[in-house]
């Protein structure tokens, strides 16, 4: 098949999700295709990993809570194999797919329940350590932001992470949730102090 | 540490901050980004099931029990990837206002009628050709507070799913010869005026149906699969 005669221009940009996305995309609404379960849970019960809860809030610049955007998470298991043909270690029998999606509240608070990752492949043959990708849509936004999460009981793992050494170690922190109890907890902020790092991908 | 996905290709998106759309101006990052290397957590992405996209969730036209009020459509189209490959078992995601310009959403109060036989949401997986097609009406313009006499054009909202998490793009489909592009600071965020036109649906007669419905082709296109700075550039 030649693709040549058919090649598009372009890719087609990135717009805004707007204000009213919640029926056609998130879990707990009226959507009826559920990609996860309702709530934000991640893993179905039974899954194997320690499990968590992955929270807390998007600010904007003024240091107001961002009650319209959209957290989506795409994640390793436990194993930190990923389920997707791209990973030739994935478990064909895996029943956890990796991928959330979370609405904010009033508040700006998001939540998972998912499993905590394993450590995955990194460049150069080298391991990273646990991460769950975060991506940020909303109102605003005319592309989504990527941003990780990294586990502060991780800390060994975290130091010798190849894509947290390229942040700046004064930034770092905004990458790393801080642990209580089964809850991670990890705010999201989009401008301003304490700006979270967001990447070019 | 070499990238693998052009990182090219995603300046046809507009830029996080644009003034004349007043709410990225607190919600715009303002530390560049960093630039990391693709790994396997970003060279994967969620792939979804057959099983649970229904038939009648790509006709948003029957979701109810009477017909919904409007000008009824069809929009087809395939997603490809920018070196023209379809993208099979891509879930592509739709929503939208009604005929009126009202969202069904709570939050969406302005003194247009919602119509109780339209929620305005649809799903499709393509088939191996990457193609999908969905029936809808065709939506309102509706008024914002971005700016005095602030109205959207009619557009489409599509979420689409490509082979990784860096395919990931969350659009809007706009409609032929709408009078209010030349207004709207959203579409005019994307900067390249080629890039603005691609979310222009193309009116097509061929999909349109006699006494039944206007068509309309809307091309998606992803970041590439495999593209590497090694490939041989491309003839055309």
């Amino acid at each position: 098949m030649s693709t040549d005669s058919t090649r598009p221009e372009g890719i087609t940009p990135s717009q805004t999700v707007g204000p009213f996305f919640h029926y056609g995309l998130t879990p707990g609404t009226a959507y009826p295709h559920v990609p996860v379960s309702a709530d934000g849970h991640v893993a179905a019960p039974g899954t194997p990993g320690e499990r968590i809860v992955l929270t807390g809030r998007v600010f904007d610049g003024a240091g107001e809570p961002v009650p319209d955007a959209m957290l989506e998470i795409w994640q390793a298991d436990a194993d930190g194999r990923y389920a997707h043909p791209g990973d030739g270690r994935a478990r064909q029998s895996n029943s956890f797919m990796g991928f959330g999606r979370s609405d904010t509240r009033a508040d700006g608070t998001y939540r998972f329940e998912t499993v905590k990752p394993g450590p995955v492949p990194g460049p150069g043959g080298r391991e990273q350590a646990p991460h769950i990708l975060v991506a940020v849509f909303g109102r605003g936004m005319l592309k989504q932001l990527f941003t990780r999460a990294y586990f502060e009981d991780e800390a060994t793992a975290n130091a010798a992470d190849p894509i947290l050494a390229l942040v700046p170690e004064a930034r770092r922190g905004t990458l790393v949730a801080t642990r209580h109890g089964d809850t991670y907890t990890l705010d999201i902020r989009l401008q301003g102090e304490g700006e979270t790092v967001f990447f070019a991908v | 540490m070499a990238l693998i996905l052009p990182t090219e290709s995603t300046a046809a998106h507009p830029p996080s901050l644009h003034p004349a759309y007043t709410s990225t101006v607190l919600r715009a990052p303002q530390q560049p980004l960093i630039l990391v290397p693709h790994t396997l957590t970003e060279l994967t992405g969620p792939v979804y099931g057959h099983g649970k996209v229904r038939e009648t969730d790509a006709d948003l036209t029957v979701q109810h029990a009477g017909e919904p009020l409007g000008e009824r459509i069809i929009i087809t189209g395939r997603v490809l990837d920018e070196d023209g490959r379809p993208v099979p078992n891509a879930l592509v995601e739709l929503w939208q206002a009604n005929a009126a310009g009202r969202y069904v959403h709570v939050r969406d109060q302005h003194p247009a009628p919602l119509d109780p036989n339209f929620t305005g949401a649809g799903r499709y997986l393509t088939g191996e050709d990457g193609r999908y097609r969905f029936t809808t009406i065709r939506p309102g313009a509706y008024p914002w507070r971005n700016h005095h006499n602030a109205w959207r054009p009619a557009h489409i909202h599509f979420s689409v799913f490509g082979p990784s998490f860096l395919s990931r793009l969350v659009t809007q489909m706009y409609f032929p010869g709408d009078p209010l592009f030349p207004f709207d600071p959203i579409f005019n965020g994307i900067p390249d005026e080629k890039a603005r036109e691609r979310l222009i649906a193309r009116f097509d007669l061929e999909t349109t149906q006699p006494e039944w419905a206007l068509g309309y082709q809307f091309d998606i296109v992803l970041r590439g699969r495999e593209a590497t700075p090694m490939e041989e550039p491309h003839e055309h």
